[in-house]
This record gives structure tokens, C-alpha cells and sequence, in this order.
């Protein structure tokens, strides 16, 4: 559900447009007709549950149901969790490999909107299978290409004279092996954000810097990077958010069972494995409640940090 | 300054020389080499799939790869269905993408006219309520979720895995959107014609909101066919799991060979891989400008 986060900023700003004398009554009863299945559905599922959270998160649950106002224990649990500090540190990792990415879509999205490209369309597909792809099938896929013995990784890296490890089974490489997947399936959502916000540069700018004798990769350094800093932002943000979000790549392409799972497992596993696994639900929503604040603060930082790099355009 | 910048562009078009346009020529082979190269590298773990999907089981586990199978091997697309519950799964799947994707059209574009072109008290507010759901990531509604579909007794049954997701925050944001967007004058021209807002809205709003609606529908497509956390976590029972769990749980099963493994998850994938394939310009413009991931 990490879409979710992409669509805020933009819905503050829009005042609602009306024109005409429309009455504050003129509506009658009809406005609730149309918005009160959505309403109940949404109170329900996501602002009642949203609420119990932050407080199961001060609760402990008893083996045999029933729950216990516990105070602060489960977030000084928390911050004592060895296994915390290692599932952020493999959140984090995976962050970073995946924001990789980011840079190499910006080249590439550049290549793809070159003027009078043939194939364009075409490429623009192969960039964009992976994100479409159902993470769950695609993990059974990778799972068989990192595979120790027979994957056609190892292969490849064997014709070079690399002994490939066990990548999904060695604690260290299994995030690494997941992150590069994750890589994989955002690249292409990255380039077309970035294609997007390329179009929106105006040509003249281009025509301008040629005839001043700027070289292709000066135009780019000087041109097309510069304007492109709204929309890299905005990747940038939106990328960390959901990669701050592992789970069903890790899950699929390792396994739950796999011994080099505790040690390789993500923010969102760990607290996958509190919540329905050891059933220790209060814990569980403590951690739920720390992934939602490390995501805000770094978002906030992200927009702090904005001012120094970021073009206003 | 833009009337300089103009000067200058009609300047560059009288003056591009042959020079310039010999220097294009090689952009565009170091365009058509990256790109071929990158989406050949994209697309490869599918050809190895369709590959792997069609060999023998030691043609899979040989160490230098099989690139070709020599016989194909269409019998695993049939073991799928005798090795694995594929068939139940594939209809758990087809029906909840189904039922999603009706209500949320429905409820979203319900919801969505209401906030955006209708009056009424505490509007700003219930607004800025659904909408903070966007805030805040799923694991914080997830545990009492459960909670709520376990009470109703809905453990491994469809309404359970369904229920959650009838419901979307960015639907009713995508679909207020785009009836902002709209101009006041049709509505306005419908009322005095004596339409009721029923009417108003199902004959004249609904109809040019079309578009948005395909994004809504093809978003909420995507996210239902492929989501794990919430069905894995509400149906233990593999004849009640949807695919993407299926296959999920899958991993690290010594019982099934890999070729089944690929036929089951090529078959998984492909209906929505197949739809893309065929609505390329719309879901990639929708996705673009929806901002989903």
C-alpha cells in the first residue's frame, strides 16, 4: 500500500474549484448517500484499526487472549532488540542498493527519450515488465538464477573466474541477492517518472546550450540534470518509502524458513514474525509504530535536505 | 528572455549543418546498444522462466546451463495442476481481483464526486480523515485488521481476504481528482434541466471520468493480483490462498521440481504480464501519473 504516500503531498494544495451560487444546503441528504459506504469501510478497516494500534503497542497479550496495559515495556523491548537494530541495518542496506537505481534510470530514461528513437515503445515495455510482474512469481525465478550450484549466475561468474557464493542461503549475500531483485523490479517505474518529468523540459533549453557549443554529456550534466532535480526528488522519496517496506521479495525469494532468514530479515518481516508468528501482537504494533515514524523522519529529512540540491522550478 | 531563447532556437534550425546531424547518428547507436542491452537483461529472468518452465528437472539443476531443452516439456504445465492446488488458487485470485476492483470503482467514484463537487457540512474534515490514511504505512492498520476479520469469524474465507481492500483512500483521492478537474457547466446545465444528483452523476459526471476510472481499475488490478502480506497472513489454508501466496509459501519446498515451479509461476504472472502487454500506453501513463508503486 505504499502508493498511498506517493499521493499526499499533492492533495493538500488543490482548493476545490466552484463557481455560481451553489447553496450550502443545495445538496440536501444526497452527499451522504455517496460518501457514507466509503466512510464506514474506511473507519472500520483503517482509522479504527489505526487507532487500536497505537494502543496495542502500550499492551501485552497474554498466551490465552486477553491484554494487559503494559506502559512503555514493549518500545524498551524494542530498543534493547538486537534484531531490530539488524533488520533496520538490512532495511537500510537494501535502501541503499535499490537507490542505486535512481542515478541509472536518470540515464537511461535520458536514452529513451532521445528525439526520433526507433523502438522507444518498445523498450519502454522491457522496463517496465519487471514492475508489473507479481513479486511472489518473479522470486521463484531469482531464487533459481542465484541458486549456489546450478544457478546461471554462478555460471556466469564462473566463466570469469569468480567462485559465486550460496547467494540466498549465506547470511550477507541473501539481502544483497534481494536487493539486486529489487532493483531490478523499480528500475523501470523510476525511468518512466523520470521520462515524464524530461518531456516537461522545454526544447528550446537544448537548442540554446548546443549553439553556445555544449557537448551531448555537458547538455546533460548542465541541462537535463539540473531540471530534472523536482522529479528525481520525488523518485528518490517515493523509492525509500517503499524500500523501507520489504517484504515480499525477501519472503519469496528466501523463504521463511531459510537459516540465513533471521539474520537477513527486513523491518517488515520482523515485525511479520512478532505479530503472526510468536504472537506477541503488543510487541508487534510497537514495531509497526517505529517503521511508521523511521519512514516519516527520514521523509522529513529527505524534504529538509531538498533546499540544497533540489531546483526550484 | 524566452523571445531570445526563441531567437536562438530558429537559429539553430537554419543553422543545423550536416556536422550536427552526423553527430547525432551515434547518440542514437549508443541509445539502441544501452537500451537493447538493459532491456535484454530486463526481460531475461522471463525467457529463463518460459525456459526452465519447458525443461527437465536435470536439464535445471545441470551446472552449465541448458540453454535450449532440446524436447520441450509441455507436461509440466499439466503437473501444475495435479502437483499443486493452482486451480483453487487461480479462482481465489480471479475473484478477489474482481470484487476489489467493482467496489472500489464503485465506492471510490461514490465518494470521490461527493468530496469534490458536492457541499455539505464537515466535508474538509472527512476528507483530510481518508486521506491520512495515506500517511501511514499498512503494517500499522495490518494486526488489528486480523483482529477485526477474525472476530467476524472471516479467517481463510474470501469476504476476509477481500474486505480491507474494498476500500481505498487513493482511489477516492484519484477519483475527487479527477472530478475537479471537470468544468461546473455540464452539472449546471443537467440542474436546471431538473436532474436530481443521481441523475447528475451517473448520466452526465461518471461518463467523463471514464479514463480515470481505467487508471483506478488497472491500479487496483495490479495491487490485488499481486499483494502477499495481508492474504499470507489471513489464509493459512492453501486451498484458500490467492496465487501470489501460493507461490510464496512454495519457496523452499523440496516436494515440487523446479520446472513445475516455473510453469505454476509463469502461469501466475502471465495474465496480468499478458493485459500489460496489450494496454502498454494506457497502464504506463495511468501508473506514471497516478504515482503508484
Amino acid at each position: 500500500m505504499t502508493e498511498l504516500h506517493r499521493a499526499a503531498p499533492r492533495a493538500a494544495g488543490r482548493p476545490a474549484r466552484r463557481r455560481g451560487g451553489s447553496g450550502v444546503l443545495r445538496d440536501g441528504w444526497w452527499p451522504v448517500l455517496f460518501v457514507a459506504p466509503l466512510l464506514v469501510g474506511v473507519v472500520v478497516f483503517y482509522l479504527w484499526p489505526i487507532v487500536q494500534t497505537f494502543w496495542f503497542s502500550f499492551t501485552t497479550f497474554g498466551v490465552f487472549g486477553g491484554q494487559t496495559f503494559s506502559g512503555v515495556a514493549n518500545y524498551v523491548a524494542l530498543v534493547q532488540d538486537p534484531e531490530f537494530y539488524l533488520s533496520l541495518g538490512n532495511t537500510l542496506i537494501y535502501t541503499a542498493i535499490v537507490l542505486l537505481g535512481v542515478p541509472l534510470a536518470v540515464w537511461l530514461a535520458a536514452l529513451l527519450n532521445t528525439p526520433g528513437l526507433k523502438f522507444a515503445s518498445f523498450y519502454r515495455v522491457l522496463f517496465f515488465l519487471p514492475y508489473i510482474a507479481m513479486p511472489t512469481a518473479v522470486a521463484l525465478v531469482w531464487r533459481l538464477m542465484f541458486n549456489g550450484d546450478y544457478g546461471i549466475l554462478n555460471w556466469v561468474l564462473s566463466l570469469v573466474g569468480i567462485p559465486g557464493p550460496y547467494w540466498v542461503s549465506t547470511p550477507g549475500f541473501a539481502i544483497v541477492a534481494v536487493s539486486i531483485v529489487g532493483l531490478w523490479s523499480s528500475l523501470g517505474f523510476s525511468m518512466i517518472v523520470l521520462a515524464a518529468g524530461l518531456k516537461a523540459i522545454p526544447p528550446e533549453l537544448y537548442e540554446a546550450a548546443e549553439l553556445d557549443g555544449a557537448s551531448p554529456s555537458r547538455r546533460f550534466r548542465s541541462v537535463t540534470v539540473p531540471l530534472l532535480t523536482p522529479t528525481i526528488f520525488f523518485v528518490v522519496v517515493v523509492t525509500v518509502i517503499s524500500s523501507f517496506q520489504l517484504f515480499d521479495l525477501l519472503y519469496a525469494i528466501m523463504g521463511p524458513r531459510n537459516p540465513a532468514m533471521p539474520s537477513s530479515m527486513s523491518l517488515v518481516f520482523y515485525f511479520f514474525q512478532a505479530g503472526f508468528v510468536d504472537n506477541q501482537q503488543g510487541f508487534a504494533a510497537s514495531i509497526a509504530i517505529a517503521i511508521f515514524v523511521l519512514i516519516g523522519l527520514v521523509t522529513l529529512l529527505q524534504f529538509r535536505l531538498q533546499r540544497r540540491w533540489v531546483a526550484n522550478v | 528572455m524566452s523571445s531570445a531563447v526563441q531567437t536562438r532556437a530558429a537559429a539553430t534550425v537554419r543553422t543545423r549543418t550536416p556536422a550536427t546531424r552526423s553527430r547525432r547518428r551515434p547518440r542514437h547507436v549508443l541509445a539502441h546498444v544501452v537500451l537493447g542491452v538493459g532491456g535484454f537483461l530486463m526481460a531475461f529472468p522471463f525467457l529463463w522462466q518460459i525456459i526452465m518452465s519447458l525443461s527437465t528437472n536435470s536439464q535445471v539443476r545441470s551446472v552449465v546451463p541448458t540453454f535450449w531443452p532440446g524436447t520441450l516439456q509441455w507436461h509440466n504445465y499439466v503437473d501444475v495442476f495435479e502437483q499443486l492446488p493452482f486451480l483453487p488458487q487461480l479462482g481465489v485470485s480471479v475473484t478477489i481481483t474482481v470484487i476489489r476492483t467493482v467496489a472500489q470503482i464503485v465506492l471510490c467514484t461514490l465518494a470521490g464526486y461527493a468530496f469534490a463537487r458536492m457541499r455539505f457540512r464537515g466535508r474538509n474534515l472527512l476528507l483530510g480523515l481518508v486521506l491520512s490514511i495515506l500517511l501511514v504505512p499498512s503494517q500499522v492498520y495490518l494486526l488489528s485488521q486480523y483482529q477485526i476479520v477474525q472476530q467476524l469469524g472471516w479467517l481463510n474465507t474470501i469476504p476476509g481476504i477481500v474486505a480491507p481492500g474494498l476500500f481505498s483512500a487513493f482511489g477516492t483521492f484519484l477519483m475527487r481528482t479527477a472530478f475537479l478537474n471537470l468544468p461546473n457547466e455540464l452539472e449546471e446545465a443537467a440542474r436546471i434541466d431538473g436532474a436530481n444528483p443521481w441523475q447528475i452523476f451517473t448520466r452526465v459526471m461518471v461518463p467523463l471520468v471514464r479514463s480515470n476510472i481505467s487508471v483506478l481499475a488497472i491500479t487496483t488490478v495490479l495491487f490485488s493480483w499481486n499483494e502477499l502480506l495481508w492474504p499470507l497472513v489471513v489464509s493459512t489454508y492453501a486451498g484458500l490462498q490467492p496465487l501470489a501466496a501460493g507461490l510464496a509459501t512454495l519457496s523452499g519446498s523440496v516436494t515440487v521440481d523446479y520446472p513445475v515451479i516455473m510453469a505454476a509461476s509463469l502461469m501466475a504472472t502471465a495474465p496480468v504480464l499478458i493485459a500489460f502487454i496489450l494496454l502498454q500506453r494506457r497502464v504506463i501513463d495511468g501508473i506514471a501519473s497516478s504515482g503508484l508503486k
